[in-house]
């Protein structure tokens, strides 16, 4: 065997490992909040509300307030963030102000969410006198999660083929036409698959909610109230030494609903692209 | 003679660069006008110019007059009534990822609004007219991006008679396809110039020989001569054109 294929079975070899690894760690992570979640968790702690702190009891209020504030956050932000692709992938190309605009996107996206947590906070909560509630926490989310949903919207926007496009301009169909009729329905499985991106950040973020959607240990009624989201819940257990046992399946379920999200995104986006 | 569209000192620039120099030509109605020349000289530039796809490119500059109807299509055309007067067919078929139906619906339905019943004979009619409805009338329902090659390109003519044309232009509509697909399109072609005026852009002699009546020798943006096919390829006045056609460059 000649040196240029050894060190060809070198290189691949280095490259399987690290796939290996990252699939390793992930499945390390999820068995190991699983084996110790799983125990402490049964249909009683999805449906009861929480006994002194959470000691005791389950976590229903906390599973209303986080489908809560996620919802709230992707209300707003998947119609903005779709809205904004379409803006920079179609009417604006190689203008300096998308330029701009890109560059400040991809800022956001690199901002830490404490940071959000604090915006959100002195913004939302103070400022606009929206106080701790769902509204505040899902916007926050919304701001934090925009960039996530434009860049891949505008990826998936530009995947559509040029010629699509030309074909239906050549018909007669304004720009316009061409986007709702063409463009956007060509693009759908991607723009999916960053709105569901989207979804899990905000599921599972802490510390952008933690100061602005509050921590109470009642369900939200409506959307001005305050919530605790599983990830808050999860926090406040840990860190004040409630109980254990309680996060760890605080925890588990957190990362069942993300799980979940996952696997039903890949299914709708293939069903989506079967019918494309 | 007749003509449906009338180029006269027609410019045309991608920024600084000029495309087009000077080209001014009648293009007979209901007859099929070939382009050729050889890769860069224009013709392609010049057939977007006509329904207005070079507008799409951003620094572009158009000087001169287009007339289609006695109307110079710059000023007195909303672009997309143009679009729908004068429609075209693109080098490598691109059917929509819809239905063989919603393909051809996607046109008329974009202008107005027609009822299921007339939008049935619409498609039907129209698929009829590209020789395509009796290979896929029991598959309306299918993605068009299941047809073949030959049967897409066809489909694409399809869909712009659909709105109801005048002008065809057709950018080597069978480059990328097999011969007997070729053959095909050549025969549909050679039936639509009776309702339709036709022009061609080709990179292939003997397909400008078989199916114009017209031809018009395009080089380094200019038009060198054109004329009665016939004419063209056998007493050719120019010499870079006989050079052309005999196949001493392009």
């Amino acid at each position: 065997m000649n040196s240029k294929n050894i060190s060809q079975r070198a290189a691949f070899l280095v490259l399987k490992t690290a796939s290996m690894a990252t699939v390793a760690v992930l499945a390390i992570i999820v068995l190991y909040i699983m084996s110790n979640g799983l125990k402490h968790i049964n249909p009683a702690f999805f449906t009861q509300k929480p006994v002194s702190m959470g000691r005791e009891g389950g976590i229903a209020p906390f599973i209303k307030s986080t489908i809560y504030v996620t919802s709230v956050a992707l209300a707003i932000a998947a119609p903005v963030g779709i809205g904004s692709a379409v803006y920079l992938a179609e009417y604006s190309r190689g203008l300096t102000p998308v330029r701009i605009i890109r560059f400040c996107t991809e800022t956001l996206a690199g901002i830490p969410s404490i940071i959000f947590g604090l915006f959100g906070f002195v913004f939302f909560v103070i400022f606009l006198k929206l106080g701790w509630s769902v509204l505040s926490g899902g916007l926050t989310l919304a701001c934090m999660i925009l960039p996530t949903i434009i860049r891949t919207s505008e990826e998936a926007i530009k995947t559509v083929p040029m010629p699509y496009r030309e074909g239906s301009m050549a018909l007669g169909a304004t720009k316009w036409q061409t986007i709702v009729k063409v463009v956007l329905p060509g693009s759908i499985p991607g723009i999916t698959t960053g709105v569901i991106l989207g979804t899990g950040r905000a599921i599972g973020e802490t510390a952008a909610v933690i100061l602005t959607a509050g921590s109470s240990l009642r369900a939200p009624v409506s959307v001005t109230d305050p919530g605790r989201t599983m990830s808050i819940h999860l926090y406040v257990l840990t860190m004040e030494g409630i109980s254990n046992e309680k996060a760890f399946a605080t925890a588990a379920v957190l990362i069942m609903f993300i799980l979940g999200i996952n696997f039903a995104a890949n299914k709708t986006v293939k069903l989506m692209r079967r019918q494309v | 003679m007749n003509a449906a569209v009338s180029i006269r000192n027609l410019n045309f620039y991608y920024d600084t660069l000029r495309a087009l120099n000077n080209i001014s030509i009648d293009i007979p109605a209901n007859r099929v006008t070939a382009l050729i020349g050889p890769s860069g000289c224009g013709k392609s530039t010049f057939l977007r110019v006509l329904n207005r796809m070079n507008d799409l490119i951003d620094n572009t500059r158009v000087e001169g007059e287009v007339l289609f109807n006695g109307k110079n299509i710059y000023k007195d055309f909303d672009v997309m009534e143009l679009r729908k007067k004068i429609g075209m067919v693109f080098q490598k078929p691109n059917p929509f990822p819809m239905s063989v139906y919603n393909n051809i619906a996607y046109g008329p339905k974009l202008h107005r609004k027609a009822d299921v019943k007339e939008l049935d004979g619409i498609v039907e009619n129209s698929l009829k007219a590209a020789a395509l409805w009796n290979e896929v009338k029991d598959r309306m329902g299918n993605n068009a991006l299941g047809l073949s090659g030959g049967q897409q390109q066809r489909l694409c003519i399809a869909r712009c008679l659909a709105v109801g044309p005048e002008v065809l232009l057709m950018d080597e509509p069978t480059s990328a396809l097999d011969p007997i697909s070729t053959a095909k399109i050549e025969d549909l072609v050679k039936d639509l110039k009776e309702k339709y005026t036709i022009i061609i852009v080709t990179h292939n002699m003997q397909q400008a020989g078989r199916i114009s009546d017209y031809t018009a020798f395009f080089l380094n943006g200019e038009i060198i001569e054109h004329g009665v096919t016939e004419e063209i390829f056998h007493r050719p006045l120019d010499k870079r054109t006989e050079d052309y056609i005999t196949g001493r460059f392009g």
